[in-house]
């Protein structure tokens, strides 16, 4: 929480029926779903690999990623290219999302500590719960989900 | 001093390394030939810039050691010290000093170490005694010759005049003016300096990262035009500066005309420099000039001058050949442009995208069959193949600058073993990737040490084997089918098949009574740990290196190929693919995913019916025309889903004289692909070495073929046990 101290704007998706934020500095663009090569020995969060014009970049099944189902494909379904850094290094990331909402702004009064428990995600991820109109948002600490350890599994996973 | 001078100082550190380089060529060249006086003069040149430049940068230690250089080499210039064996020897170790200065300073490293200080001390107090030996002589001819240059006694007015009017941006590009008039004072005694500020503005204008000065000076000084204007090296784009001559050489102005830097100035500017006529002389001259009616034709100045009386036709005539000159020398100079890599790669990479989109277009076109369309899309693809194919050109570089950095490390060996050998080198001018370049370097040396350490015998053995005492090293590179092809090549001893063989041996590596080919036996020198050598010498001997070259190599997809003949050489010849960033595949399907496999490697494909797969699955091996050939079902090794049906394929690829199978679903056929790095994320997939993008855009996968063997035999290996 020690994190958000001033207003910013969040882009605003769907994983199933919750709607979840991402800072809107981290997010690059957002694309269409298109077809994703799946790389072989790799944990079945990870999708695979597409073309961003050019470069091979990274996605990730962010509903695999919270415990869901596997994301399907929809006409809606997108995604979110966002830029992380990982040890001091920048990395390029696509994440799944069933649908993209909107941009919205929020200062630190409409934020809210997320829940100690009794929450259904992983806390160790969330920044904050926003809240708009009578609906929580929660807000995803995406360097961290993607930190260095959650990538070594990728590897750890390999070797098994 | 200033540390923060930023891009000027990384200008310095890439140019030194390349004087230094120009150095030591020049100085191997003087040892071979004494007399080349090219070679001194480039030499100078070189220890002179480094001079200057570190002096302007304020890397006082590089300043200072290279001043003491300077002084010998001028004294070789002059013809007052001979270019001996023992003196480049000492040039060699100076220069091999001024680049350990320059690294330090490099890395931002003011502080030297005990060890360097003590280096540079002891160079200095031989440079000393070098110098000192012919200080008694010079004193009187020295003094001679400055008169003869002068051509005339000196007077108290006899000093250089330098205007010098900075440029606004000269404190952004992190120059700093003090400390180039701190510098011209070391050349000679500054008699006045009035520093101008009329381009100041108002203060409410005023910009404090903008530099308004420009200085008079007047200088008194023995240093000829060059080395006053090389103070002012760093800021010749970015400020106007005029140097005149002091009184006593006006009467020599056309020759001075023709010493100008070669900027393109205007003509009566070139006077005025050249001290043929005072800017006023040049103002009314240019009045005249405008005076002329348009329509008219206008006269030139040069005529206008003579007119005038202000000069003689002569010098006139001289300074427009120096004008015409000096444009044609800067249409050459424009012709190479330094780049950044990071740059070129960008543009590749937009040129492999630009393909790309190039062939969406076509399939496009070719759906909506427009003859219109189709035309231009043909032409357009064309033109893209045209654009890839230059922009993959640029990327390009002659492998001579390689090679002449190994006329040093033979020389040395040789000097240390007491051998003499010849580096002869051909096809420097063979161009290819500059990744690979960047590569092979550290390869090519071990091998070219190993050929000078190991292959070259002592020139009493040589004699007793009656050759030439003299032994040769011989370096190549050429052109063939696609690829580049290296040689490293010695006329000494050759490889001893026999006692190759009973090494390996003695280490495990083969068993006894194994028939093996030369070559294969050759081949062993690259197993880790191996060395024939029995003394261990400075350069080679203790079995590190050559399974090193060999993985380099390998990871260059270059093969390696040995040829020896026992007394009479060894050929090492090293086959490169021109570039890393293009390969040819051959693209295949497993579980509805498309991967490639590098063509080079891929012998032929055969099919695994279904009446055959049960039993050989059983052993994971098929009869290939007799020949076990163990194989891997990729669908299987990748965990993919799927069930097989109908018939599979078996493509058999070979590596390192090794042979398996792959089992696919699909074969599709040969691709050109441009590979992509898969990132940190899957740094270490087993099996898959990067990525490709295909004309329908999806990525494809790249199967790293040597780990997949390796894994395939090793899981062989196990069940046949």
């Amino acid at each position: 929480m020690d994190n958000i101290t001033e207003t910013a704007q969040y882009l605003t998706f769907r994983l199933e029926e919750e709607v979840f934020a991402l800072d809107i500095s981290q997010v690059r663009e957002v694309l269409d779903l298109t077809s994703i090569t799946k790389v072989p020995r790799t944990p079945e969060f990870m999708r695979g690999v597409i073309n961003l014009r050019g470069s091979v970049v990274p996605v990730v099944d962010m509903r695999l990623k919270f415990s869901m189902t596997r994301t399907e494909q929809t006409l809606n379904t997108c995604i979110i290219i966002v830029e992380i850094s990982v040890e001091g290094e920048r990395l390029v990331l696509g994440a799944l999302a069933d649908s993209v909402q909107e941009v919205i702004e929020l200062g630190p009064g409409q934020i809210e500590p997320a829940p100690r428990i009794g929450a259904r995600f992983d806390t160790e991820f969330i920044k904050g719960m926003g809240k708009r109109d009578d609906e929580f948002i929660i807000i995803l600490d995406i360097d961290r989900i993607f930190s260095a350890g959650e990538l070594a599994a990728t590897a750890l996973a390999e070797a098994c | 001093m200033d540390l923060e001078l930023g891009q000027a100082r990384q200008t310095f550190i890439t140019e030194s390394r390349e004087l230094l380089q120009e150095m030591e060529s020049a100085l191997l060249t003087l040892e071979a030939d004494p007399e080349d006086q090219a070679a001194i003069n480039s030499l100078f040149r070189s220890a002179h810039t480094i001079k200057g430049s570190s002096g302007v940068l304020g890397i006082e230690a590089v300043e200072k050691f290279t001043h003491f250089v300077e002084n010998l080499l001028s004294q070789m210039r002059d013809g007052e010290i001979k270019a001996r064996k023992e003196n480049i020897d000492l040039l060699l170790e100076c220069r091999d000093h001024i680049s350990t200065l320059t690294a330090l300073a490099a890395s931002g490293i003011e502080e030297l170490s005990p060890e360097v200080e003590a280096n540079g001390a002891a160079l200095t107090s031989r440079l000393g005694e070098l110098l000192g030996a012919q200080e008694a002589k010079p004193e009187a001819k020295g003094a001679a010759k400055e008169e003869e240059r002068l051509d005339g006694p000196s007077s108290a007015a006899d000093a250089w005049h330098i205007s010098i009017r900075f440029g606004q941006d000269v404190l952004r590009s992190g120059m700093d003016p003090v400390s180039f008039l701190t510098y011209l004072a070391k050349l000679g005694e500054v008699v006045s300096c009035t520093t101008l500020f009329d381009s100041m503005p108002p203060v409410e204008d005023m910009d404090p990262e903008s530099c308004y000065l420009g200085f008079e000076i007047d200088l008194k000084s023995a240093s000829d035009k060059a080395a006053i204007e090389g103070v002012f090296e760093f800021v010749r784009e970015d400020a106007a500066i005029r140097i005149l001559p002091p009184f006593s050489r006006v009467a020599s102005y056309v020759e001075l005309i023709s010493e100008l830097p070669e900027d393109t100035l205007l003509l009566g500017e070139i006077l005025v420099k050249g001290g043929a006529l005072t800017s006023r002389e040049l103002e009314d001259a240019l009045a005249k000039q405008r005076a002329t009616a348009p329509g008219e034709e206008k006269p030139r100045i040069g005529d206008l001058l003579i007119e005038g009386g202000s000069v003689h036709a002569e010098t006139v005539a001289a300074a427009a050949e120096k004008q015409k000159k000096n444009q044609s020398a800067g249409a050459k100079e424009a012709s190479t442009v330094r780049i950044d890599a990071a740059k070129l790669d960008a543009l590749v990479d937009l040129v492999g995208e630009l393909v790309i989109s190039g062939a969406n277009i076509e399939q496009h076109s070719a759906r909506i069959a427009d003859a219109g369309l189709s035309e231009s899309a043909s032409v357009m693809l064309r033109l893209v193949e045209e654009i890839r194919e230059s922009t993959m050109k640029i990327r390009m570089v002659p492998i001579g600058e390689t090679f002449t950095r190994f006329r040093r490390v033979v020389r040395d060996i040789s000097r240390e073993l007491g051998k003499d050998v010849d580096l002869v080198i051909s096809g420097g001018d063979t161009e290819l990737d500059k990744t690979v370049i960047e590569k092979i370097g550290d390869p090519l040396m071990h091998l070219v040490r190993n050929s000078a350490d190991h292959g070259i015998e002592g020139p009493e053995e040589r004699k007793a084997a009656g050759k030439n005492a003299k032994g040769t090293v011989r370096l190549n590179a050429f052109h063939d089918a696609g690829s580049i092809i290296i040689e490293v090549a010695d006329d000494g001893k050759g490889l001893d098949r026999e006692r190759i063989a009973a090494k390996a041996l003695s280490a495990g590596l083969i068993q006894h009574g194994a028939q093996l080919t030369d070559q294969e036996v050759f081949r062993l020198i690259f197993e880790p740990g191996f060395s024939t050598a029995e003394a261990i010498t400075k350069f080679s001997g203790r079995g590190v290196g050559m399974d090193v070259v060999k993985r380099n190599i390998e990871a260059l997809r270059g093969t390696i190929y040995i040829e020896s003949a026992q007394g009479t050489g060894t050929t090492i010849r090293i086959r490169l693919p021109l570039t890393m960033a293009i390969i040819d595949g051959f693209m295949v399907g497993v579980g509805g995913s498309p991967y490639i496999i590098p063509l080079d490697m891929v012998m032929e494909c055969v099919e695994l019916s279904e009446a055959e797969r049960s039993a050989a699955d059983r052993r994971s091996y098929i009869n290939l025309r007799g020949e076990v050939l163990p194989y891997v079902r990729l669908k299987n090794f990748f965990n993919e889903g799927g069930l097989t049906a109908g018939h599979e394929n078996i493509v058999i690829v070979q590596y390192g004289g090794h042979k398996i199978g792959l089992v696919v679903d699909e074969l599709f056929g040969e691709v050109q692909t441009v590979i992509k790095s898969l990132g940190r994320v899957y740094r270490d997939i087993k099996g898959i070495s990067g990525a490709t993008i295909l004309g329908n855009g999806q990525v494809a996968l790249i199967l790293d073929v040597p780990r997949l063997m390796q894994s395939v035999e090793t899981s062989f290996m196990a069940r046949s046990a």
